[in-house]
């Protein structure tokens, strides 16, 4: 190095520089690698609930509370002899693997098999030799029994008409209100559009017991009205969302277009909702997630079972058959799809729903 | 939050009170009077109302009946469900929210080291914040089933016997924060656009000056990315109040009250026990404590949030 540095002063610092260099690739190179691991690490641990639910769901009985669990719908293949069912294994006998039926078990663990064909051929065997013989069995029939145990068929209807209604409501009120905040100028806007917004930080709490007694009082308490009736006066979230992009439309379109005679509905409804429809799309899918989700309110508000809403009859369900545990996976698979299914489809725009609420915000 | 305040742009500067002006008032004020009617009905009028029923002994079988400050004496002095509500909803936020935002400050800065397929992972860490309600409880129930659930099938690969979770005491509740990590995702989204907000020049200008990694991060990615974080820190102190439905279903409360959240107490007493009043009482209480948490946050943000363009004094 010094000998170097002293013949030709300008060789050394490039050298440093190329391996320099090299050292940034390899580190990013490893930096990449372990990334991936802790990502692939982290999302295995993400997606195994649902695949466990999913397993579960299509499991008899018997194998959904195995320990370890199977991922693959497995179940024990078993074999009749004197009108009783007994359990079959691979066993080897002799260097051969057999399938064989586990009669009895003895002390030492030993057990007592016998040949299905041959029921009178016993062997007495050591049981840790064998493997208790699995088939891949898929139980879909699950589903449809699981589905009707209780009127999950109503439960859906009464959860789609509050959830379109609602989805209406909030798309009315809400983008009329936006456009309001966004567009005009009027005394006050600006404090009310503040107030607005601290609505958001205002637990629920605080509202909720007079709002219960004001509609059990006008006798809405066991209907559909109290879930539904608010989504037309407008929220905070999705005021606050939709106002977001409004703003981001240049007004030079809505000059144009007042200079041409539009009145400000006609600005609304030609200007901006069609510039806005990924705003106005975010809005209704959150808030189908959020209503279809809802467990609060209908608790609150539904009483009589033929009004209740999906998760209000899967609470029950999994209160009332605890113990049927692939039923009961089957039917908060059906419950969660349909949230499953929106997301995979419209993913961009929950990413910028969420990107646009929680980083602008 | 500074682009909230921002006023909105308008057409026109019009003098006041010219016919043009009073014309734009008249339509604005129709277009927001759906929230303007919700808000005094459905937010203002209820607030004032809990407000007096906090002072009565209501309830909805029977005529209500002033009791002035006794509600709230009942509540701090006597009541030991309201103190112990209280600790359980903030044992859990003391460890869920921190974790949350680690966890999912960590996987966007993971996401963000350009590893190839940003959009698979970005839609495999996003999906459990799209289910949630009774059906992700149910699931989790049955993951925390002690003989044969999965999590303590991981924990038996790794030689631990896992606890019985739901139903002990002690574990119960941080079952429940292991299941709020599911959701981190959701966090990791904003940080992610966060993160790919800070200007690339930034690091270049640091590189110059021969900072490594860890410089890098600390002096320019924690301080770019502090608002998010501020802001998952407020929404996550309210949601942890808002906390009902998960424990409703898998515990309802206990096993021994350890999972009895500020929310479900508050449930029991409206509605369980009719004590509307009392509720009410439980109800400003929350309000208020949620409010100095929040203002406590707000204060002390202005030592570690930072804003770009904000002015230095």
């Amino acid at each position: 190095m010094a000998t170097d540095s002293i013949s030709v002063s300008t060789t050394p610092v490039v050298r440093t520089q190329r391996i320099s260099r090299r050292g940034i690739k390899f580190t990013r190179f490893m930096g990449k690698t372990i990334a991936l691991l802790l990502l692939t690490a982290g999302s295995v641990m993400v997606i195994l609930p649902l695949v466990w639910m999913l397993s579960t769901s299509l499991k008899a009985r018997e194998n959904a509370t195995e320990f370890p669990p199977s991922w693959i719908p497995q179940q024990s293949v078993k074999t009749e002899y004197n009108g009783k069912n007994y359990f079959m294994y691979d066993i080897p006998i002799n260097g051969e693997v057999r399938r064989l039926g586990l009669l009895k078990k003895q002390p030492g663990g030993m057990g007592i098999f016998f040949e299905p064909a041959n029921p009178e051929t016993q062997y007495t065997l050591k049981i840790e030799d064998g493997k208790r013989a699995m088939q891949t069995i898929i139980h879909w029939e699950n589903y449809p029994i699981g589905l009707t145990m209780v009127p999950f068929a109503r439960y859906l209807w009464n959860t789609l008409i509050i959830v379109v209604t609602t989805t209406i409501g909030v798309l009315l009120s809400c983008t009329l209100v936006a456009y309001g905040f966004s567009r005009f100028r009027a005394k006050y806007i600006n404090i009310l559009f503040l107030l607005l917004l601290s609505t958001i930080m205002l637990p629920a709490q605080v509202t909720l017991i007079p709002t219960f007694v004001l509609f059990k009082k006008i006798g809405w308490y066991d209907t559909f009205l109290p879930l539904i009736v608010p989504a037309f006066f407008a929220n905070a979230w999705d005021v606050f969302l939709l106002r977001q992009f409004f703003m981001t439309v240049p007004l030079e379109m809505d000059e144009a277009a007042r200079i041409d005679g539009a009145n400000p509905i006609q600005i609304l409804l030609y200007i901006l909702i069609p510039q806005c429809w990924p705003a106005i799309a975010t809005v209704s899918i959150f808030h189908f997630l959020w209503a279809w989700n809802d467990f609060f309110g209908p608790l609150i508000y539904i009483q009589s079972k033929e009004k209740w809403t999906l998760a209000l009859g899967l609470q029950s369900f999994s209160a009332l058959y605890s113990q049927q545990i692939t039923y009961l996976m089957a039917a908060s698979t059906v419950t969660m799809l349909p949230c499953l299914i929106i997301f995979f489809v419209a993913q961009k725009l929950f990413i910028q729903g969420v990107v646009i609420s929680g980083v602008k915000g | 939050m500074e682009a909230t305040v921002k006023a909105a742009p308008t057409l026109v500067k019009p003098k006041k009170s010219s016919p043009l002006a009073r014309r734009e008032t008249i339509t604005a004020y129709l277009l927001i009077s759906p929230w303007i009617i919700g808000f005094i009905v459905f937010t203002l009028g209820p607030m004032i109302a809990s407000l007096i029923f906090s002072f009565t002994d209501y309830s909805i079988i029977k005529p209500a009946h002033f009791v002035g400050f006794s509600n709230y004496i009942m509540m701090l002095f006597k009541d030991y469900r309201f103190w112990h509500s209280l600790r359980v909803t903030l044992t859990y936020a003391i460890f869920a929210i921190p974790l949350g935002l680690t966890f999912g400050l960590l996987l966007a800065l993971l996401l963000n080291t350009k590893v190839p397929g940003l959009a698979i992972w970005r839609t495999v860490y996003y999906t459990p914040s799209v289910v949630s309600g009774v059906a992700v409880a149910i699931l989790w129930l049955y993951l925390f089933n002690p003989q044969y659930g999965v999590i303590n099938w991981i924990l038996s690969l790794v030689n631990i016997k896992g606890p019985g979770w739901l139903s002990s005491p002690v574990w119960a509740l941080p079952a429940l924060i292991i299941m709020s990590l599911w959701g981190v995702g959701g966090g990791m989204i904003i940080y992610l656009a966060g993160l790919q907000g800070i200007p690339t020049t930034f690091y270049e200008a640091a590189e110059v000056d021969g900072a490594n990694t860890m410089q890098k991060f600390f002096n320019i990615t924690l301080p770019m990315i502090t608002p998010v974080l501020f802001y998952n820190l407020i929404i996550g102190i309210i949601s942890t109040f808002q906390i009902f439905t998960s424990v409703y279903v898998m515990t309802a409360g206990g096993p021994v009250e350890s999972t009895l959240f500020y929310n479900l107490n508050l449930y029991n007493y409206a509605f369980r026990y009719q004590e509307m009043g009392y509720a009410s009482a439980l109800a400003w209480a929350l309000f208020v404590i949620v409010l100095v948490l929040t203002l406590l946050v707000f204060r002390s943000s202005s030592m570690w949030v930072y804003y770009e363009g904000e002015l230095k004094r």
